[in-house]
């Protein structure tokens, strides 16, 4: 096995990164179906309108990522990924308001 | 090798029926998954409940496992006896690649290796995608760096065995990463079958947390310690940023909890956000006669009553 030495430099997938849904499936091991599936439910939203032309923010690779857990490991149905999602992140940013007041006791 | 005991894991009894396995699998399942669960160690309790339900929900495996176990307990010594599998027949499946030594030497890793690699029909396969984890500081994502990762991945050999392979990558962080977002390396993924390219690697950037900075977002908290009178009569103090020290202007009659912002000092991008100094006044001690005398002095001529708003 070669251990690399050199620095590798990769690209940051940020909001402004638009993937493909062939990119999508692959990172997230799943199929052109299951991603439409997703859009259909409203837990990714495509920057276009065109199924052919989809692309995806940054961000739906997390979602999307966190879906494909979800379904697997907890055998949640599409509904109930979109609605522990939203709620996941409804707690995630309760919990930065609450981490700042909690600073403030001492 | 440490003895598991996969019942006690599972938190049932050892003659429980498949159906209470299964519930509390669904149970614990919901309350360490690590995408509900942000305890650190809930991916540890995660892993480990898989492993004991991949054993317990497969009758073939749990008569094997009972068998053997019968004179163990959690934390013992354990070392299977030879051809002690002898009669039980595995059928395998199911993503097995991060299951204990323990679960390996009971189980074998050829199984694991059955599953996953039928997908793969045709002779050209473009390589798995792979994902992991990076801590950085939030430093790095001020300034940008350089991290040495060390990656433990799973590999088949040609005979089909799978074993795991230790690789080090120097990534660049690049400036502006925030919590949560993946870095690309094209190409670092699993190699593609005949000709076709290898998978890409994914990072997820995570942040260590810090003792002195907070972030949300791209913005970035901190407490600032102000002296009453700097509080009181407005100063100019040193205040810290990621970037280094800036004097930083206090307004007059700033309350504790105020937060002052300064603008486009958060983690850089486009746009970049913001720092938060969160002004906290803190008392200096009446522990000598002169300081005490102070506090004296401001009772007698302020005639200030903290808790006028309450009515009292």
């Amino acid at each position: 096995m070669t251990m690399t030495n050199k620095t590798l430099t990769g690209t940051l997938i940020d909001e402004r990164v638009e993937l493909t849904i062939d990119e999508l499936c692959r990172a997230c091991s799943g199929s052109t179906e299951w991603v439409i599936e997703l859009v259909d439910e409203g837990i990714l939203e495509p920057t276009n309108r065109e199924r052919r032309t989809w692309r995806f923010s940054g961000t739906s690779l997390h979602r999307a990522r966190a879906a494909r857990r979800l379904q697997r490991d907890l055998e949640v149905n599409i509904a109930g990924v979109a609605l522990a999602l939203d709620l996941l992140e409804e707690i995630e940013s309760l919990r930065e308001r609450l981490g700042r007041f909690e600073a403030h006791d001492i | 090798m440490d003895f598991k005991d996969y019942y006690s894991i599972m938190g049932v009894e050892r003659d429980a029926s498949q159906d209470e396995i299964k519930r509390a699998y669904r149970k614990l399942a919901r309350k360490y998954h690590p995408d509900v669960n942000k305890d650190p160690d809930a991916e540890a309790q995660f892993k480990e409940l898989g492993e004991a339900y991949a054993v317990l929900k497969d009758p073939e495996k749990r008569a094997a496992y009972d068998q053997l176990g019968a004179d163990y307990e959690a934390g013992q010594d354990f070392r299977p006896p030879p051809d002690w599998d002898a009669g039980f027949e595995f059928s395998g499946g199911g993503d097995a690649s991060a299951y204990s030594d323990f679960f390996e030497s009971l189980f074998g890793s050829d199984f694991r290796a059955s599953s996953g690699r039928r997908q793969h029909s045709g002779f050209h396969a473009r390589g798995q995608d792979h994902h992991a984890r990076v801590f950085i500081d939030l430093e790095d994502a001020y300034q940008g760096a350089t991290r040495s990762i060390s990656l433990r991945s799973p590999l088949v050999d040609p005979s089909g065995h799978v074993t795991t392979k230790d690789r080090t990558l120097n990534v660049k962080i690049p400036k502006g990463v925030k919590p949560g977002q993946r870095i690309r390396l094209s190409g670092q993924g699993s190699p593609g079958l005949g000709d076709a390219p290898a998978g890409d690697l994914f990072l997820e950037i995570a942040f260590n947390p810090h003792p002195i900075y907070r972030i949300e977002g791209l913005d970035v908290y901190f407490d600032l310690p102000v002296a009453p009178w700097e509080a009181a009569l407005g100063a100019t103090v040193k205040a810290p940023t990621p970037a280094g020290t800036v004097e930083l202007k206090v307004p007059k009659g700033a309350s504790s909890g105020r937060k002052l912002r300064l603008k486009k000092r958060g983690i850089p991008g486009k746009p970049p956000g913001d720092l938060y100094a969160v002004v906290t006044i803190t008392l200096p001690e009446a522990d000598t006669e002169a300081a005490k005398e102070v506090y004296r002095q401001m009772e007698r001529d302020l005639a200030y009553n903290p808790r006028s708003k309450l009515g009292v």
